[in-house]
């Protein structure tokens, strides 16, 4: 064993380990990438059913229904300009409210609905997640001044 | 006054580190042990005047002086005495001056207990050190000063998010950056070694304790943060692939890789240049991690205000930190020359397989939490990554480095005997076997990739044990003769048999998370459920009132077969300061299964929504993490350590300059 061909062996084995990365992440990219959308985008893009994607808005206010079977909740997300109707089975994180910001994974069913696999609002009650804001921006529904500040968190 | 003292304290620390970056390196290069030894003093009166301006801010939190704006925004006088103290650290700049305190704690380090390091080495390793603590107390103090008062002062603070008002929490970042700065001490090591332009396995002993020391302090705090999601955020996950995650997940795996690595330079004499690389990759990945985390980048709870001015200075600081060593390791790596020769099947081979699956396993992570960042930037479609992604690349390159992990450490030097290797695992072998055929038939129908999750735990386990067997000669050599080795086996042996065994019980803790049973319900006072052979009981719920929040604490009875098991009291608890309500999840553990109980929101009309889960083996992935964290402190106490660097002691001169 010289260390010329140790040398051979161990960038061989370092290109083949780097090949394999390279697979394993362009193929895992191209299926589990989860988008994000606002509720317009995800009317405009069409967006196949079953696909996991993200949505993000305001929960609309007076939209939250608890279901019969006492498991399922039922809202509607909201960017001021389409509305998506989400159903999610589970506890709601604590800091969900209506006419605060939310951003939901799941997919679309066949029916139109969403059905979230995930509710995140884990931030502060003055947080708003940044792709809320922006979609909120894009719809032209954000509020400059007066929502701005309890947005832009506690800091003085 | 006392807080002016901290920062003027702070300031008369950054002039301190200007100094150790500067003089101790110009002395080892004219070889003026003076100069030289500029370091150690300045090392050591950094670190105390550091710890001083800590203690100023611990003290201003403490006696809640409203007057000081850092106080003011993450204090107040209701909360518990524990949770002002670590307060301190719950925002991005009392975090930053425990970052400083741990850097010029290790510095200190370096400078107390170096006196068997060669003079230039040490004086450059300080150097370096004092470098870093220049550029962060920079930052600190002009973008990031905890010092700044307010006036007029207010009657009162706005708090600390209460989510972070936990036990768990609190020493959660402590133990993050013990072990993130504590790689700065591999970091420095390896740039002095490339101004020296040498590196030797006296270097490498120097080395692996303090890589080992941090890798402790940052498997334990890892296993915190994961631990404290796991029962305050009610959703009965301890990972989430959350970027904040996979920034501390990083440095962790370049950590381990590392720590393998300096092995081989130890022992063996090569593999220089990649653990040079190495030391610098880790450290930049954790620097990169607290950025990541403290520079609002990232939107979660650990991110704070986003600073145009500090993510500008934090760039700079990373570009002068990363790409400064990096260009240097370009210049002077190809003149570190390798030694030992070793077979591709050797037990060299096998580390090396270690560190190409772990550095495979950094890239993996790296772009799954970089990708979308970088998408942004440059004005791509919003995107996540999320465990999905995680599952289809970092899962399939765990499975061969657990596989390679049994069988390295049987492999012999230089030139290994795979084939033998795996004859004298006739016992995994066994086992593994009758695990996953027990596993498949216990279990019809379920989850086969998690029963082969037992069996990879399986084969780790034995491993480990096959390769403690062989040392001990167990049954091969007469009792007295095994039990006299058993008490003569290095702790470093010892040490290394923990943290395998360790890696084998956490594993089996996150294939056991495929058995879990949820169940999601409305239920009333009186409602019985079953669930995994359980019953649960909800017998009603009362107000109780805390420190500074209201809780609804809700009463469950678990009953197995009619007898009662435990008795659950999960809460919700509001903080009307906040306005935010928090879940106080209850989990009864028997340290084989938990069973998890978090209360809901009330629907209005006498029910309540219930989260309940069990949880096969969930305790052992954190039994798994201290196990691991153990075994690096068992090694770190092997007498190895000090003997061997006493070896090149005798080179050193006595010390010139009083340490103060």
């Amino acid at each position: 064993m010289t260390r010329k061909r140790r040398r051979l062996y161990v960038v061989l084995g370092g290109l083949g380990a780097l090949g394999v990365v390279s697979a394993l992440v362009l193929t895992a990219f191209n299926d589990d990438l989860v988008f994000f959308y606002s509720p317009t985008e995800l009317r405009a893009k069409n967006v196949p059913d079953g696909r996991l994607v993200r949505i993000g808005g305001l929960v609309e206010t007076g939209s939250v229904a608890h279901q019969a079977d006492g498991r399922t909740i039922a809202f509607r997300v909201t960017d001021g300009k389409e509305d998506v109707e989400v159903a999610y089975v589970g506890v709601l994180p604590d800091l969900f409210r209506e006419g605060q910001g939310v951003v939901i994974e799941g997919a679309l069913a066949r029916n139109g609905t969403f059905r979230a696999a995930e509710v995140l609002a884990k931030h502060d009650e003055n947080y708003m997640p940044r792709e809320v804001v922006e979609a909120l921006k894009k719809s032209g529904h954000w509020q400059e001044g007066g929502s701005q500040e309890a947005i832009a968190g506690r800091r003085p | 006054m006392m807080v002016e003292l901290g920062h003027f304290a702070l300031v008369l620390a950054l002039l301190l580190s200007v100094a150790q970056a500067s003089l101790p390196l110009y002395g080892a290069a004219r070889r003026h042990l003076g100069l030289m030894e500029v370091g150690r003093g300045a090392a050591l009166a950094s670190f105390v005047l550091v710890a001083l301006a800590f203690a100023v801010l611990i003290n201003a939190y403490v006696t809640s002086d409203f007057s000081v704006a850092n106080v003011v925004e993450n204090s107040h006088t209701d909360k518990p005495l524990l949770y002002k103290i670590t307060g301190v650290w719950g925002n991005h700049e009392g975090s930053m001056v425990l970052w400083v305190f741990i850097l010029t704690l290790f510095g200190a380090a370096v400078a107390w207990f170096g006196d068997n390091l060669p003079p230039e080495l040490r004086a450059r390793v300080l150097a370096v050190q004092g470098m870093i603590g220049t550029g962060f107390l920079l930052f600190i103090l002009f973008t990031s000063n905890p010092f700044l008062r307010v006036l007029p002062a207010p009657a009162n603070g706005q708090g600390l998010n209460p989510v972070l008002q936990d036990p768990g929490l609190a020493f959660h970042p402590p133990f993050l950056y013990l072990g993130y700065v504590g790689f700065s001490v591999a970091f420095s090591f390896a740039v002095a070694a490339l101004i020296e332009g040498r590196v030797d396995a006296a270097w490498a002993r120097w080395v692996r304790p303090w890589t080992l020391a941090a890798w402790c302090a940052l498997t334990i705090g890892i296993a915190m943060g994961s631990w404290w999601a796991y029962y305050t955020l009610g959703w009965g996950g301890w990972w989430f692939w959350d970027p904040v995650e996979n920034a501390s997940l990083m440095p962790w795996l370049a950590g381990t890789a590392l720590l393998h690595t300096a092995i081989v330079v130890e022992k063996r004499d090569t593999l220089k240049s990649w653990t040079i690389l190495l030391a610098i990759v880790t450290f930049s990945l954790s620097l990169v991690g607290t950025f990541l985390v403290r520079s609002g980048v990232l939107t979660s709870v650990h991110a704070f205000a986003v600073d145009p001015t500090r993510g500008t200075f934090i760039l700079l600081l990373l570009l002068v930190a990363i790409g400064g060593p990096l260009t240097l390791y370009a210049v002077r790596a190809p003149a570190l020359k390798g030694g030992g020769l070793f077979a591709p099947l050797s037990r060299e081979g096998a580390l090396v397989l270690n560190n190409l699956l772990l550095a495979c396993a950094v890239a993996t992570v790296f772009l799954g939490t970089l990708y979308p960042l970088f998408l942004d930037a440059v004005g791509g479609p919003k995107v996540s990554v999320g465990y999905p992604f995680f599952n289809r690349t970092f899962v399939p390159l765990m499975v061969p480095l657990l596989l390679a992990v049994a069988v390295g450490p049987l492999m012999a030097w230089k030139r290994g005997d795979l084939l033998g290797a795996l004859q004298r695992m006739w016992a995994a072998f066994a086992v593994v076997l009758v695990v996953v055929v027990g596993g498949l038939y216990a279990t019809k129908g379920g989850p086969v990739l998690a029963v082969l999750g037992f069996g990879l735990a399986a084969w780790v386990a034995m491993g480990a044990l096959t390769e403690w067997a062989e040392r001990v000669r167990l049954f091969r050599a007469p009792p007295g003769e095994t039990l006299r080795r058993v008490v003569n086996l290095p702790r470093s042996a010892y040490g290394m048999t923990i943290a395998h065994l360790g890696v084998a019980v956490a594993v089996a803790g996150f294939a056991a998370s495929a058995f879990e049973t949820e169940s999601i319900q409305t239920m009333r006072a009186g409602d019985t459920i079953p669930i995994a052979g359980f019953s649960l009981e909800f017998t009603g719920v009362e107000p109780v009132q805390g420190a500074n929040f209201n809780a609804d604490r809700g009463s469950f009875l678990l009953r197995r077969d009619g007898a009662l098991v435990a008795e659950l009291h999960p809460e919700r608890r509001f903080f009307p300061l906040h306005q935010q309500t928090t879940a106080k999840t209850a989990i009864h553990t028997n340290f084989l299964a938990d069973f998890y109980l978090a209360l809901g929101d009330p629907d209005g009309k006498g029910g309540w929504a219930v989260r309940a889960y069990w949880k096969p083996l969930v305790p052992w992935i954190w039994i798994g993490a201290v196990m691991m964290a153990l075994g690096g402190l068992m090694s770190l106490s092997d007498r190895r350590w000090r003997v061997g660097a006493a070896a090149r002691a005798r080179r050193a001169p006595p010390v010139a300059a009083p340490a103060e």
